[in-house]
């Protein structure tokens, strides 16, 4: 068993334990353990078990028949297999990648085996579905998904294929953890974006279609449903052109850059900037209505990120209850402006800077009784107070003020002189503004006095009231801050619909506001942008993924908090920390590292 | 003494008991005019009690699941009412094929124990999945990831049901041997309040020996106590958390069928509300106290069915049943502010709050 070589984790463990000198009992403890651990079987079919209870999982809630309404490359692959394909090829890799490169053959076997695994648990799946009726138990286990897992081939010469699929492709996976970086870096790169070209072709056929040279692509790329063949080979190839070159002269660029003299350096920044708020303004005459409509939804969850992102990202006040304010913002415009309701009649412009007033004062107000409780106890506070809210305008109890379970409605829209906001097209405007308006006050708040006040709360509460931070103050400003731009939110989430209900506003917006901030990474103004547009953009954009939205929310709040904790586009403060971690970390060890061996020495 | 005490309070702690005392004032308030108007009478009053120790009793053995978890982890398993759901949820299936075969008519008994043994394994499947997959990986992560981590997957298990069994509210059959209702003296209660109080009670009897008498059940106790000492102990305190999740959703699925066979429908948000009310018993009773979430349990059904009429009737508030749910989550953010140690959480106090 111990002439087997061992995979590359162990080997570089104990090179670690040889130089810090551990003893010959400790090194033969920590082989014993690698050998039998990874029994050569083992990781394939293990790792491979689990992915193929993924699949199996995924098919059963209808992910898989869902998805393939829509096709990747027309009549080749449809979205559905995409998924499970991707299931596979991960499996693979990881089940490859738990032995060392040096023995091709080892990680070939893994991959195949864990490919067949997943091929395999599907397999199984529909042949338990032909035997017994799975569906009066799972909705979804239905003959459309039989036929899509065997390739529409029927039970017995489909089932083969499933597992020569499998088979074949974590082989795959085994030939590309074997294949060099940068190779594996194009394929990756270029593979992903003919998926996401296919994904979103609802995004980009009406995009290029406006533009009349551009229509040419169209034609070229997209079929009726998907991409065209010869059109994602062409857009592959040009894909792996483009990553080719930039990695081999990409560091040129930069460097070119960076070796200009800081005016130009700034001037070159400026202008970026200026083309982006440029594509900004025009984005809505470029896009259409209904890609305005998703635009205008985006940003109102940046909006109301931007908000949390004080509370929960700069503050570290986990508050699950943020949607209140949203709702409080929305009521308070309905309340001042509609004339259902005949109390006052207002403008919308009148009534936003109460709408604001309120937000703060119910941010404040609900703020001074969690002041002094910490992390979970706080988030179950703020989700009781965000529900009472709720209850509270549901009830009959208010409904002469309020309007109970019918809402209010004709809330008036928005305007400027003669200029309406009225549809997507020109709320976007409206959300545009209030978005950077809110990004540049977070942005500078970050900076300053208060938002150091804030980290430094987050960081560790005694020892920031020790440093003479005012607590009461700190926190019950962040509470306000977040509220104010929530309320804003709301209210132009109240004109933009022209009515409000109180069903619009439960712990599900919440839920999704904290898990696009989570996503984005804590704290990080770029990363409310990434987070919204990842977690609100794209399930507006794909109707199919409706259903699957939450459950989708779920799985990358516990996949971000597994493997990625400080988001995906970290705040600059963490990822300074991490690195210093990092490095502290490697200090330490060489620092301990001779220690040992001088004893050995002696 | 005047002057000590104005030194003492700050701006805050005012405002907090003044909301406090508002609060008390409003529900003498309300209590007093609803008792002297006198619209309900005491057949009124016992109805709602037993209503309320119905649900209550339902609550505190959800409760259980929380606060032990907190006690052995210090975290809030936010994804326990999912825990909570599966069982009731998955049992379902067997049940509907039991009644639609006569079985259940024929064997109430024995259907009604198999009912409870599914539910009871696929919560405590869950739990312990819950547990390996999502938690085990974080327990030394700071305190807000594991939350997060639990937070999303519950989103996930609720939706990962919704996708299995699908989105429809599924009526649960109606068992005949708990129809109808025994009369003792001039009260009436319905059989199946009656059963689900004495089987909640049971299970929490036995629960509290198991932790109380057993040697497992000493090994968790010392686990929460102190993890360090207890695994120079020897014990291994993997396999206690394991056991703790097993517990708690064992006790869990109970608590949904019971749930289930009072309000005769199961769905995927079923777990919800009833999983923050049982957090709300848990911190009620002191978080990490299992009598405490017994009683906390017990305490808040009460409340909750006796509160609407009680003390907002009186007030004048048209439809008070309506918030019913308000009155819950308001003690529990009372009690976080007043009383964040619960009733009997004397020990925990600041070091664990």
């Amino acid at each position: 068993m111990s002439t087997r070589p061992l995979p590359d984790y162990w080997t570089t463990r104990l090179q670690d334990y040889k130089t810090t000198g551990l003893h010959d009992y400790a090194t033969a403890r920590l082989l014993d353990h690698a050998t039998m651990k990874h029994s050569i079987w083992q990781d394939g079919i293990k790792i491979g078990l689990i992915g193929g209870g993924i699949g199996v999982l995924l098919s059963l809630i209808g992910m898989v028949e869902a998805f393939s309404q829509r096709h990747i490359i027309s009549n080749v692959i449809s979205m559905g297999h995409t998924l499970l394909l991707v299931i596979v090829l991960l499996v693979g890799y990881m089940a490859a990648k738990r032995a060392s490169q040096t023995q091709p053959l080892r990680v070939l076997a893994n991959g195949l085996i864990s490919g067949l695994m997943v091929g395999g648990s599907l397999a199984l799946l529909v042949m338990v579905g032909n035997l017994v009726r799975l569906r009066a138990i799972f909705i979804n286990a239905s003959p459309v998904l039989y036929k899509l897992l065997t390739f529409d081939y029927g039970i017995g010469s489909g089932i083969f294929l499933l597992l020569c699929a499998g088979a074949f492709s974590g082989l795959l996976s085994g030939l590309f953890y074997l294949s060099p970086a940068l190779a594996r870096r194009v394929l990756l790169t270029s593979l992903s974006s003919v998926v996401m070209a296919g994904v979103l072709q609802d995004l980009l056929r009406p995009t290029f279609a406006l533009w009349g040279p551009l229509a040419i692509i169209n034609e070229w790329l997209f079929a009726a449903n998907g991409l065209t063949i010869e059109g994602a080979v062409s857009l592959f190839i040009l894909m792996a052109l483009i990553i080719y070159f930039w990695a081999k002269r990409g560091s040129a660029v930069k460097a070119g850059f960076r070796g200009l003299p800081p005016t130009k350096q700034r001037a070159l920044r400026i202008t970026g900037l200026l083309l982006l708020i440029i594509v900004l303004l025009i984005l809505p005459q470029v896009l259409g209505l209904f890609l305005s409509e998703v635009l205008t939804i985006v940003g109102l969850y940046v909006l109301l990120g931007l908000g949390l992102n004080i509370v929960v990202g700069y503050a570290g006040l986990l508050d699950l209850g943020y949607v209140a304010f949203f709702a409080i913002g929305a009521y308070t415009i309905a309340l001042l402006t509609s004339p259902e309701l005949g109390f006052f009649g207002l403008s919308f412009w009148s009534a936003l800077p109460f709408a604001i007033i309120v937000g703060v004062i119910f941010g404040v107000l609900l703020g001074i009784p969690v002041l002094k409780m910490r992390g979970d106890y706080l988030a179950i506070a703020t989700l009781g107070f965000g529900e009472i809210i709720r209850i509270l305008v549901l009830s009959d109890f208010l409904r002469p003020w309020l309007g109970g379970a019918q809402g209010v409605g004709k809330i008036p829209k928005a305007a400027i002189g003669s200029m309406e906001f009225a549809g997507p097209q020109q709320i976007y405007y409206l959300i545009l503004a209030g978005c950077f308006l809110v990004g540049f006050i977070s942005w500078r708040l970050r900076d300053s006095r208060l938002g150091r006040a804030w980290m430094a709360v987050r960081e560790d509460e005694d020892v920031a009231q020790a440093m003479g931070i005012n607590l009461v103050a700190a926190k019950l400003l962040a509470f306000a801050t977040g509220a104010a731009f929530s309320a804003l939110s709301g209210a132009i989430f109240a004109s933009k619909l022209g009515s409000v209900y109180p069903h619009s506003f439960n712990v599900m917006i919440s839920i999704n506001i904290l898990c696009l901030i989570i996503v984005g990474g804590m704290g990080s103004i770029p990363g409310v942008l990434v987070g919204a547009i990842a977690l609100v953009g794209l399930p507006e954009l794909l109707r199919e993924f409706a259903d699957y939205r939450l459950l989708v929310y779920g799985a990358a709040l516990v996949a971000m908090m597994l493997f990625r904790p400080a988001g995906l586009w970290p705040e600059a403060v963490h990822r300074r920390e991490l690195q210093e971690e990092e490095s502290v970390g490697t200090e330490t060890e060489s620092l301990l590292g001779p220690e040992p061996g001088k004893q050995e020495g002696v | 003494m005047w002057q000590r005490l104005k030194e003492r309070m700050t701006p805050t702690d005012i405002v907090m008991w003044l909301i406090g005392g508002g609060m008390l004032a409003l529900i003498i308030w309300g209590s007093t005019a609803t008792l002297i108007a006198g619209r309900y009478t005491a057949h009124h009053w016992f109805d709602f009690m037993v209503f309320g120790l119905a649900q209550g009793s339902i609550y505190a053995l959800i409760a259980m699941g929380y606060t032990m978890v907190y006690g052995i982890l210090r975290m809030i398993n936010f994804a326990h009412s999912e825990v909570f759901m599966s069982g009731p949820y998955t049992a379902y299936f067997v049940a509907a094929f039991f009644n639609s075969s006569g079985f259940l008519e024929q064997q109430p008994i024995i259907s009604l124990f198999a009912i409870f043994l599914v539910s009871m394994s696929v919560s405590t499947l869950i739990a312990v999945l819950l547990e390996r997959i999502a938690y085990r990986p974080l327990r030394n992560a700071p305190r807000l990831v594991p939350l997060i981590t639990a937070i999303g997957a519950s989103f996930f298990l609720q939706y990962t049901f919704r996708g299995l069994y699908g989105s429809g509210f599924q009526a649960y059959p109606v068992v005949k041997i708990l129809e109808g209702e025994w009369a003792f003296w001039d009260f009436r209660i319905l059989k199946f309040q009656a059963v689900v109080i004495v089987a909640a009670a049971l299970l929490m009897a036995a629960l509290y020996t198991f932790i109380q008498r057993t040697r497992v059940g000493k090994a968790i106790r010392a686990v929460s106590e102190d993890k360090e000492a207890s695994a120079l102990m020897g014990i291994d305190i993997d396999r206690m958390i394991v056991t703790t999740f097993v517990i708690g959703g064992m006790a869990a699925g109970a608590a949904g069928v019971l749930y289930a066979l009072m309000f005769k429908q199961v769905h995927f948000f079923m777990g919800f509300i009833p999983g923050i009310k049982a957090f709300t018993a848990a911190v009620l009773g002191g978080i990490g106290n299992i009598p405490g979430a017994m009683l906390g349990g017990i305490f808040l059904g009460l409340v909750e069915s006796v509160g609407p009429s009680l003390f907002l009737d009186g007030l004048g508030i048209v439809a008070p049943y309506q918030l019913k749910d308000a009155i819950a989550f308001t003690m529990l953010v009372l009690v976080l502010i007043f009383r964040p140690t619960g009733i009997l959480g004397e020990k925990l106090a600041v070091k664990k709050a």
